[in-house]
């Protein structure tokens, strides 16, 4: 069942003496619950903006935001900020990239989780003192008693993300929106992180956007995969045809240039030329064309549409059939 | 953003609307000029590239109360200037003496022949304005440049020797640090009244003064400034180059520590300005009455504030127009200079 | 020291470039207003030893805090060590003047994570990179100079023009290009590179990673490459060095340590690398450590991966393990044979 329908979100940004900026343009996609779905794509694509969207956090000057996003009959995108502030926190969760920022630095961790629960589950004294360690024990804080004592900085980073996951799941959300949530951390605590938002997923049937740069974090937890670029969706794909069968020149050149632990060494990777800052203007074409190696002349003559069933990309010239994947690969022990 | 695109793809397009050209040729020439852009992704504005001082002085040209700071410290300098050539009368001329009585409370006010009127000694005040503006700016100058010379040496060698020097350097900052605190620790006006007293009272001892109160600001300021930059990564970078120390200090540190120093020095010359008037005010100043200055001015027309308080206003307007001016291009160079403020 | 494979002949053989034996550097914690007290010290790095071969490629992978890029530093002097000695082309580094160590920095250069902070944002590409130039006296004039730059742009992909630009200017891949320029131009014999790519964009990474590697085999050089990143340090070195809390666990040949990692710390971070492929995501076993990196201040008892290592034993808690060779890898554990089949 749907629990979110983003329909056509667009985002711009307005400064006087400047050309207006479209951050987003135009994106769609839904999330089930306990459905994962991820916005993948490199700096500046979009993807935290469109969180930030949803979320309300934009801040209202110099923002315009169009279209809608459904969550369960309410226009997230028209509702006013109180209404919108009672549903954060308790329907929708967000954990952000730099845990300690997102943190209040004075304020103890116990009393920042039980101020969640005093505001959104009506909580308060022992009843949500006891459940504010039964959260960061869930989370897998240990000796959470202790911890709820402590301030951001007395906890590592690790630790520190895994206490902003705990708030964030205080109140059951339905939603969870992840930005970038594991690129402050190294691999080994990653790697603890991303078992417990899956095991989050899967115990409470939980809704969770993943937002990323890294396609490796996607493999390994995305159900659905969106890849942005410069604002609009140019793939959308369930995980294994995407990774299987890339379509999109840039998903496939991403695929391509990063190096895989897994794969035969000695051989150059095959980055995508140019940078992020090379862009057409939608308007005119692809975006991605100053960049492509398969571009054509319909490439620049008007802007490709979002094709294509359950597999959808946006492309005149797209690669299709199966990827140069696994016979390049070690075998596996 | 290429600031380069959206131009070259304008022609293209407006080329295309009017010309009859065949539509696949443009395709063609467009997709060569975006593999063009591609390998000069750099932002290709003119022919020589843009410093952080340039684009800071863009910035300050936009902002409005940078613009009416600048206006009022124009007017004040041109006045401060060139004003003294073109005065009606003398600033000491005391030849309208007669037209004044103190006893019974008359001093003629703003006349033809006199625009702001006389003060209690006969003498036209709008020409005592004009040259007393030159002293003052003299002043301000004088003494942030007295501040600044010393304050930069000082926090200058500190800040280069705690941030590059090891534990020599170190110990040398905090020789230097001690004494600057010491400077610091004493109320300005007392520090200030003590070395008027020391020296005796004149127009270079009030610069004196007023440029020693500044020394502590400028010196910590600037060290703070050089031991941030000594963490920087571009000095360890010019490090393993082989740079020799006193050129990664002096050819990188100082002058990347320099932007709050220089709005420090702005927002100096306005404090400066009040300071002098103030030890003016006291006496401190200038022995001569006669000598016109805005603090000596605004002492002698508290004699007569009951029935001319005007005696005071023009003064007083005066220090206080230009201190807001040099604040208000402080505040501005600074927001502009902010690196946290840029895109 | 007793029953080992035969000894390969990797890096220990004569044409070692770099030899660093037994390097420690140790930060002193103080405490105190007035007088500093030593209180502890942070054991950044605690006794390394490894060699890098003329033309290899030398990566250290290891997690935050484990003292890889402080290794990196010291290596080059930038950081003083504590202990132990690096020799580089034959001359001990800790035993020369700080004159002569100048001099030598021409042939160990450095690439730093940060293109920006790395970069003075006051100085024009030319400037930046002449300064190494001007420095080591090469060249005897401007036009010589910007000969030698500009042939160094084009070795690194940059436009000519690129010469005149500030470092804002650029985009973040052309600013790594600009850092790796301004390392090259000294043709320098090594270059340490401290997380070279991972503050850029994924489809810049590639190119940054294939561009030094072009340079490597056109200009012979040889390379320390610093990375958390195991995925970009295997593709790009020879041999790699696992570090956890200031020490080596592992040594190996870059592919015998992805096909068989020997350390437990080793086959974690293995096992943590996400995979961009759901097939093998799906499939492979995690090995998830418990808690987090211990205090390089306190260090664990004997083995330092003790208290995260799911497979300590009592022995592991008294004696510290040294590197000892197993199969062409040298490992720092106990038990690392009992281990070797486990995953």
């Amino acid at each position: 069942m749907t629990l979110l329908d983003v329909q056509d979100l667009s985002v711009m940004f307005t400064q006087r003496g400047r050309e207006d900026v479209r951050a987003v343009d135009g994106v769609s996609f839904d999330v089930s619950a306990g459905e994962v779905v991820g916005l993948v794509g490199e700096s500046g694509c979009g993807k935290s903006v469109t969180s930030l969207a949803l979320m309300g956090l934009l801040p209202e000057k110099g923002v315009k935001v169009s279209g809608r996003a459904d969550f369960d009959g309410t226009n997230l995108l028209g509702v006013d900020q109180r209404t919108m502030r009672d549903l954060r926190g308790r329907e929708l969760g967000m954990i952000f990239q730099d845990p300690l920022s997102s943190l209040n630095p004075v304020v103890a961790i116990g009393k920042q989780v039980t101020e969640v629960l005093a505001r959104h589950r009506g909580l308060s004294g022992d009843a949500a003192a006891k459940e504010a360690e039964h959260l960061l024990d869930r989370v897998g804080i240990p000796d959470p008693r202790r911890r709820l004592k402590e301030y951001p900085h007395q906890l590592s980073g690790g630790m520190r993300q895994r206490a902003l996951i705990a708030m964030a799941v205080a109140c059951r959300p339905r939603l969870l929106i992840a930005d970038e949530p594991t690129t402050a951390l190294d691999v080994t605590i990653q790697a603890q992180i991303l078992e417990l938002l899956k095991e989050l997923v899967h115990q409470d049937g939980t809704a969770l956007i993943m937002i990323t740069h890294d396609l490796g974090v996607v493999a390994g937890l995305c159900d659905r995969i969106n890849v942005l670029y410069a604002g609009r969706v140019v793939e959308s794909a369930a995980r294994r045809p995407l990774f299987a069968e890339p379509t999109h020149p840039y998903t496939r050149g991403l695929l391509g240039s990063i190096p895989r632990l897994d794969s035969v060494r000695g051989e150059p990777l095959n980055p995508i030329p140019g940078s992020v800052r090379d862009l057409l203007p939608w308007v005119e074409g692809c975006a991605f064309a100053p960049r492509c190696e398969r571009v054509i002349e319909a490439c620049v003559e008007a802007p490709p549409a979002l094709i294509g069933g359950s597999h959808q990309y946006r492309c005149v010239n797209p690669v299709l059939g199966r990827s140069a994947g696994p016979e390049h690969l070690l075998e596996q022990e | 953003m290429s600031e380069g695109l959206p131009r070259e793809n304008q022609q293209a397009s407006t080329a295309e609307r009017s010309g009859g050209m065949a539509l696949t040729q443009l395709g063609k020439r467009k997709i060569e000029k975006l593999e063009r852009l591609a390998e000069l992704s750099a932002i290709n504005a003119g022919e020589r590239g843009e410093s952080l001082w340039r684009e800071a002085f863009k910035r300050v040209r936009h902002n409005p109360a940078a613009i009416v700071g600048a206006v009022i410290l124009a007017i004040f300098v041109l006045v401060a200037v060139i004003g003294p050539f073109f005065v009606p009368y003398s600033p000491k001329d005391t030849r309208w003496i007669d037209q004044v009585s103190v006893a019974r409370n008359i001093i003629p006010g703003p006349s033809a022949d006199h625009w702001l009127g006389l003060d209690h000694n006969g003498r036209d005040v709008f020409s005592r304005m004009v040259v007393g503006a030159q002293k003052t700016l003299l002043v301000g100058i004088v003494a942030t440049a007295i501040g600044l010379f010393f304050g930069c040496l000082l926090g200058g060698l500190s800040g280069a020797a705690y941030g590059l020097g090891g534990k020599a350097g170190r110990r040398l900052d905090n020789v230097l640090m001690r004494f600057v605190d010491m400077l610091l620790a004493m109320p300005a006006l007392l520090l200030a009244v003590s070395i008027v007293a020391i020296l005796r009272p004149s127009l270079v001892t009030v610069m004196i003064a007023v440029g020693v109160v500044a020394v502590p600001t400028f010196a910590r300021l600037l060290r703070g400034s050089m031991i941030a930059q000594s963490n920087a990564e571009y000095v360890v970078a010019s490090t393993s180059l082989g740079v020799s120390r006193p050129r990664i200090a002096f050819g990188h540190m100082l002058p990347n520590s320099l932007a709050p120093v220089i709005v420090q020095a702005t927002l100096t010359l306005a404090t400066a300005i009040i300071e002098a008037a103030g030890l003016s005010f006291l006496g401190l100043g200038t022995p001569d009455p006669s000598e016109p200055e805005w603090g000596t001015m605004l002492n002698d027309a508290l004699q007569t504030f009951e029935y001319a308080p005007r005696l005071a206003l023009f003064p007083a307007v005066g220090i206080i127009i230009t201190a807001l001016g040099f604040t208000l291009l402080g505040e501005a160079l600074r927001e502009a200079l902010d690196p946290k403020l840029r895109k | 020291m007793t029953a080992m494979a035969p000894v390969e002949p990797t890096a220990e053989t004569t044409s070692a470039l770099v030899e660093v034996k037994d390097l420690k550097v140790h930060f002193p914690i103080t405490k105190g207003i007035l007088f500093d007290r030593v209180i502890g010290h942070v054991k950044a790095v605690d006794g390394v030893s490894f060699s890098i071969r003329q033309g290899q490629t030398y990566g250290l992978v290891g997690e935050s805090g484990c003292g890889k890029s402080t290794l990196g530093r010291a290596l080059l002097h930038l950081t003083p060590p504590t202990a132990g000695s690096v020799h580089f082309a034959g001359v001990d580094l800790t035993s020369l003047t700080r004159e002569q160590l100048r001099a030598q920095r021409k042939r160990m250069q450095m690439i730093f994570q940060d293109p920006m902070s790395s970069l003075d944002p006051r100085q024009n590409v030319e400037s930046i990179l002449s300064e190494g130039l001007k420095a080591h006296g090469i060249g005897a004039d401007r036009d010589e100079r910007r000969e030698l730059i500009s042939k160094t742009l084009d070795e690194v992909g940059l436009p000519r023009w690129a010469l005149s630009r500030y470092p804002h200017e650029f985009s973040g891949g052309q600013r790594q290009r600009i850092g790796i320029a301004r390392a090259l131009v000294l043709s320098p014999d090594l270059i340490v590179a401290d997380e070279p790519v991972s503050a850029l964009d994924v489809s810049i990474q590639a190119q940054v990673i294939n561009l030094l590697d072009e340079l490597q085999t056109s200009l012979n050089l040889t390379y320390l490459v610093i990375a958390h990143d195991l995925a970009v340090v295997r593709h790009i070195s020879d041999v790699v060095g696992v570090m956890y809390l200031g020490a080596l666990v592992e040594e190996a040949q870059s592919d015998d340590l992805y096909r068989k990692p020997l350390h437990p710390y080793t086959k974690a971070l293995m096992s943590a690398v996400p995979v961009p492929d759901p097939v093998v995501e799906e499939t492979r076993q995690r090995i998830l450590l418990t808690g987090d990196l211990p205090s390089p201040a306190n260090p664990p008892s004997g083995c330092r991966f003790r208290t995260r290592c799911p497979w300590a034993q009592e022995r592991c808690a008294q004696e510290r393990p040294e590197l000892r060779l197993i199969d062409g890898h040298k490992v720092a554990c106990h038990f690392a044979e009992d281990l070797a089949d486990v995953h």
